[in-house]
């Protein structure tokens, strides 16, 4: 296998709120009169391990504020980690001298969800996408436009359009403006964080494609977030899958769609809908997703799991290996 | 048998300033007892505007410029406001994708519930709220008795929605119109809320109309689909024969770029090009410019053909099965 080109240790967020004087008076008061304050911090993240290797693509799968999108912002640089640590290139981000650190967040780019709202309506697509080069240096003021022309070309754009303004696109187009924004400051290292889950199911494809050209041509490592498993089945090597802020189970992506471990995931992949599948009866794993700020004690899927067992309220499973690359974090797996 | 709803060549038009929006242009199709059409299509293909029509929502500057909407032989384009308000909500209901639009914020639940009891039934208050209170625990909420005090914002998204559901089945309605009511939930939550609607087509025989631009979804849940592009219906037919044996190139172009139609890792096959705009769309079938069986006959509107008994396609070169 490739050397590793991101890895996390014990990556773990907690969002909590700010508290300005007023409420930390209250809050001390309700603590000296025996009330203990109420908590407020959402464990978005909770000790999560991840590495991706060079040139490797890997899927992140979860439903909403199960913490998948957290991940990929703390692995793009864009959000610090309240716990762990994030190596690039086996080097700790934090201990970076600040250029090296600045070269390391150039080599991790970033492209969202929404083409909306990621590109900023007041600038030109030349200087949305060229803007970051110039700025770091990495081309000269004279080479900008056959630059330009270059980089929107790549993301399948017509180089004539870039004296245009974001509205003037369709959101295929506008998330060809983003991709190419993200190439331009030559990264390794794509977080594609939902990137094709606003499109329209023909232009999907067509940014899909053009995801699996730029691997091929750039020789880029992708960290691919969505709830599309569909999408991801195609995508991605390895497959991980996230529940309430923990990774619950992961493996390469034949071996995950073909022997789903972990209850689930095993759920996940009876739930989502098949072209191939006619007038089926729709079944559905009983209850609602918890809330991140009072998460279930012991595994977090218990309440909804139908093999839970009394040891799994108390008891929070290990990730651990059931067979070579396939990790699940169940306690079923310790029974004979 | 008649059908509980056929559309026939329905043309809904928006009169802007930039020029008349062929929104819904010649759309025909029928749902029976029971049955559940799913209407297809991606964003602005007029999938939406269908349904607003025929549950008499649309606003000025549209207006219904052509055809029937006959829900059991009554042709709804020709009621008056009044008389629509008594089918609408009642006999006809609709889901919306968001349901934080379709409820009010600052009302609770049992507030919003016992008046739309009380719209269409002479009924006492106690009885209005104890009919609500058995359209919750139905879609599945629990302890539906304490939630009829909760306001809105209480609720989670896959809650909001089956509050809404709940509305739009306390009539018991003959037709509901489901415009893209699980886009915005997760997987797990749609397959609940999936199972729900499903269990009412088949107990009650309400006649569903699922808007969706899923391919996936629909193929678990639809009899028979309708495929829309640029305002018009492309193909119609039994889900299996649409699905499988696709005949309008379009619909044959969308089914093949699905992520688990394509060998995992290769190129998905793509449509080129993008939707084009309402207010310019060329002369002729719509698809012609993306499409890769055109020619110069495709310069003329394709009429609707038979293409096998129930499945239709308005195409001059239908892809062979």
């Amino acid at each position: 296998m490739n050397p590793p080109i991101i890895e996390l240790r014990g990556i773990a967020k907690r969002f909590g709120p700010s508290y300005d004087a007023a409420a930390r008076l209250t809050r001390g008061l309700a603590e000296r009169f025996g009330k203990p304050p109420k908590n407020e911090t959402v464990r978005a993240v909770d000790g999560v391990a991840l590495t991706v290797a060079k040139g490797e693509v890997v899927g992140l799968v979860g439903e909403s504020g199960c913490g998948k999108s957290t991940i990929g912002r703390m692995v793009a640089g864009i959000m610090p980690p309240t716990e762990g640590q994030v190596l690039f290139k086996g080097q700790d981000v934090t201990t970076l001298t600040p250029e090296a650190s600045r070269d390391a967040r150039l080599k991790v780019q970033m492209i969202f969800q929404d083409p909306y709202a990621s590109l900023n309506p007041r600038m030109r697509v030349a200087d949305i996408v060229g803007e970051a080069p110039l700025v770091h240096g990495l081309i000269r003021k004279d080479e900008f436009d056959s630059y330009l022309d270059m980089q929107l070309q790549r993301a399948g754009l017509d180089p004539t359009f870039k004296r245009r303004y974001p509205h003037q696109f369709s959101g295929g187009q506008r998330q060809r403006i983003g991709i190419a924004r993200a190439l331009a400051v030559q990264p390794e290292f794509l977080v594609c964080d939902e990137a094709v889950a606003a499109l329209d199911v023909s232009i999907q494809a067509q940014i899909l494609n053009l995801f699996m050209d730029l691997r091929r041509d750039l020789d880029l490592t992708y960290l691919f977030i969505s709830h599309d498993l569909g999408v991801v089945e195609h995508l991605s090597d390895r497959v991980m899958i996230m529940y309430l802020g923990r990774i619950v189970e992961s493996a390469r992506s034949e071996e995950i769609f073909a022997h789903p471990n972990h209850p689930y995931t095993q759920a996940l992949l009876a739930e989502v809908p098949r072209i191939d599948t006619r007038k089926r009866r729709f079944t559905a794993i009983k209850g609602e997703i918890p809330s991140p700020i009072d998460p279930p004690a012991g595994c977090h899927f218990h309440p909804r799991c139908p093999h839970a067992m009394p040891r799994c309220s108390v008891e929070t499973p290990a990730l651990r290996e059931i067979a070579p690359g396939h990790n699940s974090a169940c306690h079923l797996n310790d029974q004979g | 048998m008649s059908a509980t709803l056929e559309v026939r060549n329905l043309r809904t038009h928006f009169f802007t300033r930039a020029g008349v929006v062929k929104a819904v242009d010649d759309v025909s199709f029928s749902v029976g007892r029971g049955e559940v059409l799913g209407l297809v299509g991606e964003s602005g293909s007029g999938k939406s505007v269908t349904g607003f029509s025929i549950i008499g929502l649309i606003d000025p500057p549209g207006r219904l410029a052509g055809g029937q909407i006959l829900y059991k032989g009554q042709d709804l384009a020709t009621l008056t406001e009044r008389d629509m308000r008594h089918l609408r909500g009642n006999r006809i209901a609709m889901i919306f994708q968001d349901p934080m639009m379709t409820l009010n914020p600052v009302l609770r639940i049992d507030t919003q519930m016992i008046e739309t009891v009380q719209a269409h039934a002479q009924v006492s208050k106690a009885e209005a709220r104890a009919r609500s209170r058995d359209a919750l625990g139905m879609v599945g909420i629990p302890s539906p008795e304490e939630r009829l005090n909760a306001y809105p914002h209480q609720f989670s998204g896959g809650m909001r929605q089956r509050v809404a559901i709940a509305i739009a089945l306390l009539h018991n309605p003959d037709l509901l119109i489901a415009d893209e009511p699980t886009t915005a939930l997760d997987v797990t939550i749609q397959a609940q809320i999936l199972a729900e609607v499903q269990k009412l087509a088949t107990d009650h025989g309400t006649a569903l109309i699922w808007i969706t631009h899923d391919l996936s979804v629909i193929a678990g849940l639809a009899d028979r689909i309708a495929v829309m592009y640029a305002g018009r219906v492309v193909e119609t037919g039994g889900a299996s024969d649409v699905l499988d044996h696709p005949r309008h190139p379009y619909t044959h172009g969308l089914i093949g770029s699905v992520p688990s139609r394509n060998k995992r890792g290769e190129k998905l096959r793509q449509i080129p090009g993008t939707t084009p705009s309402l207010l310019s769309l060329p002369p002729g079938c719509a698809f012609r410019t993306r499409c890769t069986h055109a020619t110069d006959a495709c310069v003329q509107e394709p009429p609707v053909s038979d293409i096998a008994p129930g499945h239709t396609a308005r195409c001059f070169h239908p892809v062979s099965a």
